[in-house]
């Protein structure tokens, strides 16, 4: 961040007055809504997805909007059901880990530290799905053989890194206009190792310094993209009695519910840092002013700093 | 249900203390709202398996909501008494199973956005409380002990970032001995002070020799438990409709009993440590977890006036399903990384202790294992500051105690 910060705009007060589980805020941080769903369903968001918006207002073809997230549950948060809005009109979701298991076809070994899924519940560890849809992805989408993504993904020490190869892949066949990756590695706080925890921040720090630079070396991304990078949301006060510190985020305290945002890239003005206090479900409508469709169910506003 | 239909026969399932407790306060608990008896009756239903401060402090609370009288209940549970609740929640067994209320509640709460008003006037609650009546003081100074870097050969980076700013760095300490003159000390405040649950040694490893007037809980020992809890677990993920919460729920009604502990034993103590590993995230696979979160659960529930926790390697970080199935007996350890976790367990210990009653008067050291490095926090000794004295780990916990 150090790197990206001087080339950005950054929010400091970002608040999140939802709920903080990390599906249904990153539903939340979709829709512009404060969802409600089951954190731990795979159910779809309430009210429309930004992918809605984005493609329905704007005529985009389905290749245009893409996710790419970390674990079940998030194979649902492409599309709303929301009348109106909802089937067809979503973006298409990669899920690496699904991706990586029909691959491997059951037999992990080598690739069992990719494919850890939650850790907000250490000790539930389902078992990852992914068959003939998935191999699908890889050679019609990503146009890569199951080889050479097995042999990729021996090199790739974490299921971020391995998201990172994924978004890097689909910027080079697909060039969607509107990418949205969620990153989860830095969730192993909840197993309370805090060595591991910084570990996977300074991994994260570095992934996200790599898809910048990835953007810049793009032709279809260089000098016309914009980057928004931000939590879902904060971790408990080492100072609130009702939590246990970094490990989790279950109290609502000030400092699980308030982080921070970087925008940088096409449009935004570099080296600014701005206080004043925004909400999470702001992206989606700020999105919107910039992109030209109307996020008209968000219930957060354009950051006028950003439009 | 509501509060206002509760009998005196609905706690026929308690154990018989709970039950005695439940029964001598009927006329309080039934002037509760829902939103808040639930959370006291989920004390009161585990008050036979309580730390006497536990238990105090639960009396304390009962006998003084006892004595309100209506007007002053109604006043003081107003702000609880706002929240509407589901008519899920009102059907739901809470006097059998609070927990699991409370669990429900909690998700609810977050669900209709009232979370942060609630959690408003449960601080609020505790505040006037304890204003109302004050916790008692402690029998003397509490001391908390950190050991860490446990087989860490050479650590460059400094040490204590967070502690440093709140006490004195000592940075020539004479390391010999320096674990058995801890324990000797926490040994002799024992019996200075002999307090049932009041002087705590616990091993993230292997418990190096102490003597036994001290309650005593290392990783080691409750190996048989963990692997117990472990297999359990492993078979109830498979069973089909199982899921995160349903976990939670089957974790929360298991007994000492369910993962095999002998049931002579300490009924206090063997819950206590059961629940280190069904409520505890992470102290199932990694032994600094362990450690950090059995420091934080022993000050917070048996408020102990000396606590001694010396942290032990964990093991490498590896697939979730490969931990949990605690195949490996001999897994590979990462010395230096549980050297950071302890760190900051260390850190957390210290605030731990800084919020039970007597903080001012309280003392801490941390010490890096087998190296010269270590920190003081005491009443007397300057903060923010650096000491080249040499000294032992005996002469530092003099120090310590002022």
């Amino acid at each position: 961040m150090r790197e990206l910060i001087p080339q950005a705009s950054f929010f400091t007060q970002v608040m999140n007055q939802g709920i903080l589980g990390h599906y249904v805020a990153t539903a939340s941080l979709a829709t512009g809504v404060y969802e409600t769903l089951n954190n731990f369903s795979a159910v779809p968001p309430e009210h429309p997805t930004v992918f809605e918006y984005f493609r329905k207002d704007l005529n985009r073809p389905p290749s245009d909007a893409w996710v790419v997230a970390p674990s079940n549950g998030f194979n649902r948060i492409g599309e709303s059901e929301y009348r109106s809005y909802g089937s067809g009109l979503g973006a298409r979701v990669v899920l690496p880990k699904h991706l990586l298991s029909a691959a491997t076809s059951g037999g992990n070994t080598d690739y069992e530290h990719l494919l850890h899924d939650s850790y907000e519940n250490p000790l539930y560890t389902p078992q990852l799905a992914g068959g003939e849809f998935e191999l699908q992805q890889l050679e019609m989408i990503l146009k890569l053989s199951v080889d050479d993504f097995k042999a990729h993904a021996l090199t790739a020490s974490s299921p971020d890194e391995l998201s990172m190869y994924i978004v890097r892949r689909l910027m080079q066949q697909q060039s969607p206009s509107l990418l949205w990756i969620t990153m989860h590695d830095i969730d192993i706080a909840h197993a309370g190792a805090y060595s591991l925890y910084v570990d996977a921040i300074r991994r994260t720090d570095r992934l996200c310094s790599e898809l910048w630079k990835a953007v810049q070396s793009e032709p279809e991304y260089a000098g016309n993209t914009t980057l928004f990078i931000l939590p879902d949301f904060g971790r408990d006060a080492d100072e609130d009695a009702g939590g246990n510190g970094f490990q989790h985020h279950r109290t609502g305290d000030a400092a699980s519910r308030t982080t921070w945002m970087l925008a940088m890239g096409a449009g935004v003005r570099e080296g600014v840092v701005y206080d004043s206090p925004m909400q999470s479900i702001d992206l989606v409508p700020t999105l919107g002013a910039i992109m030209g469709f109307s996020a008209s169910q968000s219930q957060g506003k354009p950051v006028r700093e950003l439009v | 249900m509501f509060p206002r239909d509760l009998k005196a026969e609905q706690f026929d399932g308690y154990p018989p203390e709970a039950r005695k407790l439940a029964v001598a306060h009927l006329s309080a608990l039934q002037q509760l709202p829902l939103s808040f008896a639930p959370s006291l009756l989920r004390e009161v239903i585990d008050y036979d398996y309580r730390f006497p401060a536990e238990r105090a402090s639960l009396d304390q609370e009962l006998s003084h909501l006892s004595a309100l009288s209506p007007a002053q209940m109604q006043e003081w549970f107003q702000a609880f008494a706002q929240f509407p609740l589901s008519s899920k929640l009102e059907h739901f067994d809470w006097v059998n199973q609070p927990g699991q209320f409370v669990e429900q509640l909690s998700a609810y709460l977050w669900s209709t956005h009232q979370l942060d008003d609630f959690r408003k006037a449960a601080t609020a609650y505790g505040d006037r409380l304890r204003s109302a009546v004050p916790p008692d003081p402690p029998a003397g100074r509490r001391l908390g002990i950190a050991v860490i870097g446990q087989g860490v050969a050479s650590y460059h980076a400094p040490l204590f970032g967070n502690l440093r700013p709140h006490g004195t760095y000592f940075g020539s300490v004479k390391p010999d001995s320096g674990l058995e003159l801890l324990l000797a000390g926490a040994a002799a405040r024992a019996k200075a002070q002999p307090v049932l649950y009041g002087h705590w040694y616990v091993d993230g490893g292997q418990e190096a020799e102490h003597n036994p007037i001290l309650t005593c809980i290392s990783y080691q020992r409750l190996e048989p438990l963990r692997a117990a809890l472990l297999k359990n677990v492993n078979l109830e993920i498979a069973r089909p409709g199982m899921g995160p919460e349903e976990l939670r729920t089957h974790l929360a009604r298991l007994t000492p009993s369910d993962l095999g502990m002998d049931k002579a034993g300490d009924a206090v103590l063997d819950r206590f440590q059961m629940k280190l590993f069904t409520e505890g995230s992470g102290t199932q696979i990694f032994s600094t977890t362990f450690a950090q979160w059995t420091a934080r659960e022993a000050l917070r529930r048996a408020q102990p006036m000396t606590l001694l926790v010396r942290f032990a390697p964990r093991q490498q970080q590896k697939p979730m399903n490969e931990m949990l199935s605690n195949a490996s007996s001999r897994p590979d350890l990462d010395p230096t990384g549980s050297l950071i976790d302890a760190e900051m367990g260390a850190y957390y210990h210290w605030i731990n202790q800084q919020r039970l009653p007597g903080s001012e008067q309280s003392s801490f050291l941390v010490w890096f294992e087998g190296h010269n490095q270590a920190l003081v926090i005491a009443p007397s000794l300057p903060r923010g500051s650096a000491s080249s004295s040499a000294m032992d780990l005996g002469q530092l916990l003099v120090l310590a105690a002022g």
